[in-house]
């Protein structure tokens, strides 16, 4: 009996048949399909891109070189130099991160008393030599500057669940 | 001595009777929180973290100051206990600010450690926090007063250790502060040890403020190469810089305590001045150059010496804080090359008595007897300044009721209490020590004989040696030490001769303190003119540093050594140097005194770059390795002299390490006992005029190059207050020159303009003029005399 139904199976293509029965189902259904860079996927207010530093809204910088966020990279990515400025704070001469060793696990931004190095939404980034991948203290002040809106309205929507 | 049985969290503990709780969980490594109990103070209880539960006892009891009993039973982690500790832990935190992040203890903080166990996680203070202002006390020393918990480790060390009590509390509970009682900075030598004490942020170092991290540094056990204790240090690094120093523990040698010399000096290290790069003068300009043609053009400029001249014509001076390594090598070199020309007593006036002197300046006793001590006389010594944390056991002595004497040129002012002091100008010492001597024979009724026999009969007892000879006899262990001074003396040997009689007579220990850190390994290792390594009697005898510079050699080695500012003669040393027709320094440094005088400057490291030995004041040899790699193109100074060796072509060069010359260098010494016996000689006859002399003493932050180069260590009191020639108001009205501000001080065609000051702890007839500094250098250490005018 198994081998006459599968002698009729063979002979009518039926697998070729149900294949095309999958086919044709997702001929018409609605595309998922995201035409990138015109298009782009959603993304989580949580997203861990590129890194950026923040500054208070009168302009000071927030990084007050605690040295936290070096401690906790598992990559050991990041490297701080730090001195008491003229005014007696406690600031960094130095902050790279190297983005060649970054995992973007996002714990320097969880170790950050003070918000100040975060990770942003930005994920399209490129460097042509390996000094582009090196983000430094200027690079990161500048993406937080360009950034802020969005990097303040991300922190206040995850505020409830810290 | 009896022990109790007792049980701490079930383990079943024998401790001493009469220790504290604390301490008998802490022999058996059983943790207790704490912040105001520390083993070295005194207990205050005041902190109440060590808070225990005890069986039988209603309420929780301090550990600090519970005595242990028989049978009693503790718990440290009791519910009770905890829920203590957890209360005091609250009341602590209400006013502490919450800044780690930006905290210099954050990562190395005992109350950061301590909130981790028993601080609660919820916020449920919602008053204002307090808040004080920080005070300025020094350039050792940052505050940050509103991080205090008050648990006066800081005044209790003043107290108790230091003998100056400058930090104190005032004001009760919420408005308790502490600070300088008058506003004004710290100043002892031995300040900063409250840095490590304070359990908190609120003291820290000032130039280690926001450098770096506890958890990024790492940590090299060294000694402390400023002063001939020895004392053991743990150098702190991060990216090949030595960023600070920290004490280590050794009961046999500095307790828990260093002095700020030893823990800023690092500081100079790190300094701008350090000398990177080989440099060779070229017609009179200084330019940079590699290894191999410094090293050939320095061997070939000594050997142009020795071939016109002779070896006699050439002469070594080396520093005493140099290491065994250096000094046995350098010595090893010149001896190779014929010259017995080495020494290392830079600021030594009188050699008379090297011959028969003992093995290496000893201490006459282990450095931890000096706790012990009942009675002592020093002589010629500003222990303090000197030897910092020396003076701090004097003082423990001194509080167990022993009785010190001193004969000194200056009344200074120490943290132990002195019994009697005779204040004699420098050329009266040997007659107030003679006097000393006279009144123990005359107590004992018997006659002075040797070679002091005639300086003693001749002397007049008065009241202050017929006491210090009485509180030498009433003591039972008591000590004679010769100080720095009492060895840069003109008359050191007439001096040491006469210490030792009267050590004799009163059965005291003869004993004394010495110059850099290393001056034992100098003598051990043959750096001095008239003994080979291993104190073998040199046969030529060679030139003394002195005679090395009075009678200027054609061609000089110079190892680790500035010679205006480290030689007795000051400038004139410098000249005579200058004068050579070739010499070779070895430096650290660039400095000005060797532009002038060297034709080749060789980059050495100091000790915190190099491997080495150091033998301190009670024979000690105590081994280190370098904790940074040497900085630029500078080399440990023990490789370099191997190399000149080499290319002298003298035997027995080819070391792969430092520890194969350690090894040879005891191979010779390990023998040697340390002993005070000497065959003494009086000093040679020296005219003493009846005018003005001078007190040279060795600025405290002047010793050697690198405290020099120093910037916080230059910017305390204590160095500032150098810069000054000091003088008696009486000295002042004879000479009329009480209100000047300036003196022109002139010693024969010598002469140098200085700030004045009256300081009325100098004996009359003299003028306090700090050695080791620029300013000072264009005088002479000796007792040719002095005039002064306004300036």
């Amino acid at each position: 009996m198994n081998a006459i139904k599968h002698f009729f199976k063979t002979f009518f293509l039926w697998e070729l048949v149900l294949g095309l029965k999958l086919t044709g189902k997702y001929l018409f259904a609605r595309k998922i399909t995201v035409q990138y860079p015109e298009e782009k996927t959603p993304q989580s207010h949580r997203f861990r891109g590129l890194h950026a530093q923040r500054r208070y809204a009168n302009g000071e910088e927030r990084c007050i070189a605690c040295k936290l966020c070096e401690a906790v990279c598992p990559a050991l990515a990041i490297t701080i130099d730090l001195e008491e400025r003229d005014d007696g704070s406690r600031r960094t001469t130095r902050y790279d991160i190297d983005l060649a060793k970054c995992i973007f696990c996002g714990f320097c931004e969880e170790s950050c008393p003070v918000d100040a190095i975060v990770e942003t939404r930005h994920f399209e980034y490129h460097g042509e030599v390996r000094e582009d991948l090196l983000m430094t203290k200027e690079k990161l002040l500048a993406l937080g500057d360009r950034l802020e809106t969005e990097i303040a309205k991300d922190r206040a929507s995850d505020a409830q669940y810290r | 001595m009896t022990t109790v049985n007792i049980e701490i969290d079930g383990k079943k503990v024998e401790a001493r009777n009469g220790l504290m709780l604390i301490e008998a969980a802490d022999e058996v490594g059983i943790d207790i929180p704490r912040f105001c109990y520390h083993k070295k103070l005194s207990i205050a209880a005041n902190c109440r973290m060590c808070l225990v539960e005890v069986e039988k006892a209603a309420k929780p009891l301090p550990a600090c100051a519970t005595p242990v009993t028989d049978g009693m039973k503790v718990f440290t982690r009791s519910p009770k206990a905890i829920n203590a500790q957890k209360g005091v832990m609250a009341f602590l935190l209400i006013n502490h600010p919450l800044d780690c992040p930006i905290c210099d203890q954050g990562g190395e903080c005992e109350l950061q450690d301590v909130a981790v166990g028993r601080g609660g996680s919820e916020f449920k203070f919602y008053e204002n926090k307090r808040i004080v202002v920080d005070k300025d006390i020094g350039p050792l020393i940052s505050t940050d007063m509103t991080r205090c918990i008050h648990c006066t480790r800081c005044v209790r060390f003043g107290d108790e250790i230091a003998g100056i009590r400058e930090i104190g509390s005032t004001g009760r509970g919420e408005h308790m502060e502490i600070g300088t009682y008058i506003a004004g900075s710290v100043t002892s030598e031995v300040s900063a040890n409250v840095i490590d004490l304070c359990p908190v942020g609120a003291l820290t170092s000032k130039p280690f403020r926001y450098r770096a991290r506890a958890w990024e540094l790492g940590s090299t056990s060294t000694i402390a190469g400023h002063d001939c204790l020895g004392s053991n240090v743990s150098v702190h690094t991060r990216d090949n810089e030595v960023l600070r120093v920290v004490p280590r523990d050794n009961d046999s040698v500095n307790e828990s305590w260093i002095s700020d010399r030893d823990r800023f000096s690092y500081e100079g290290a790190n300094s701008g001045e350090r000398l990177t790069k080989p440099m060779i003068k070229v017609d009179g300009e200084w330019q940079e150059t590699d290894w191999n043609t410094a090293l050939e053009n320095a061997s070939r400029g000594l050997q142009a010496v020795i071939d016109g001249a002779g070896s006699e014509q050439l002469g070594c001076l080396v520093s005493p804080n140099s290491t065994v390594e250096e000094l046995y090598l350098a010595q090893k070199l010149m001896r190779g090359l014929g010259s017995h020309n080495i020494d290392h007593r830079l600021r030594q006036n009188d050699f008379s008595g090297q011959e028969g002197a003992s093995p290496f300046p000893y201490l006459g006793l282990p450095l931890e007897e000096l706790d012990q001590l009942d009675g002592g006389l020093l002589i010629g010594s500003n222990i303090r300044k000197d030897q910092p944390v020396a003076a701090l056991r004097l003082r423990t002595a001194s509080m167990n009721g022993a009785q010190f004497c001193l004969l000194n040129p200056v009344d200074y002012e120490f943290n132990f209490t002195v019994a009697s002091s005779m204040i004699v100008a420098p050329s009266k010492m040997v007659a107030s020590l003679a006097s000393i001597a006279k009144s123990l024979f005359e107590t004992a009724g018997s006659t002075p004989s040797g070679i002091t026999a005639d300086l003693i009969n001749g002397a007049t007892v008065g009241e202050a040696s017929k006491t210090a000879a009485d509180s030498l006899l009433a003591a039972n262990k008591s000590a004679v030490i010769l100080g720095n001074y009492a060895s840069h003396h003109p008359q050191a040997s007439t001096l040491r001769a006469l210490a030792d009689v009267i050590a004799e007579a009163s059965n005291s220990t003869l004993g004394q303190l010495s110059d850099g850190c290393n001056s034992a390994g100098g003598w051990l290792s043959g750096a001095v003119p008239h003994r080979l390594a291993g104190t073998k009697k040199s046969s030529p005898i060679g030139l003394t540093a002195k005679t090395m510079l009075t009678e200027p050699r054609k061609g000089y080695l110079l190892v680790g050594i500035e010679p205006a500012l480290d030689c007795a003669g000051g400038t004139a040393a410098e000249n005579a140097i200058a004068s050579a027709d070739y010499t070779v320094a070895l430096t650290a440094y660039r400095s000005e005194s060797l532009d002038n005088s060297a034709n080749v400057l060789l980059p050495i490291t100091p000790l915190t770059e190099t491997s080495g030995s150091i033998v301190n004041i009670e024979g000690r040899l105590q081994s280190f390795t370098g904790a940074v790699t040497p900085k630029g193109d500078s080399r440990p100074a023990w490789k370099v002299l191997r190399v000149l060796g080499n290319l002298f072509d003298v035997d027995g060069f080819d070391y792969f390490s430092s520890d194969e010359v350690t090894g040879e260098f005891q191979s010779l010494t390990s023998r040697i006992k340390p002993s005070s016996k000497a065959t003494h000689k009086l000093s040679a006859e020296i005219t003493i005029s009846d005018g003005l002399q001078r007190i040279s003493e060795c600025a405290i932050y002047a010793g050697d190059a690198q405290v020099r180069r120093s910037s916080s260590l230059q910017q305390t009191y204590d160095a500032m207050s150098c810069f000054t020639v000091q003088l008696s108001k009486t000295t002042a009205e004879e000479n009329g020159v009480v209100d000047c501000e300036r003196l022109l001080i002139k010693q024969g065609e010598l002469e140098i303009d200085i700030p004045m000051v009256i300081n009325d702890r100098v004996a009359d007839g003299t003028l306090l003029v700090y050695s080791g500094l620029p300013q000072t250098s264009g005088l002479a250490a000796d007792f040719s005399p002095i005039t002064i005018t306004k300036a």
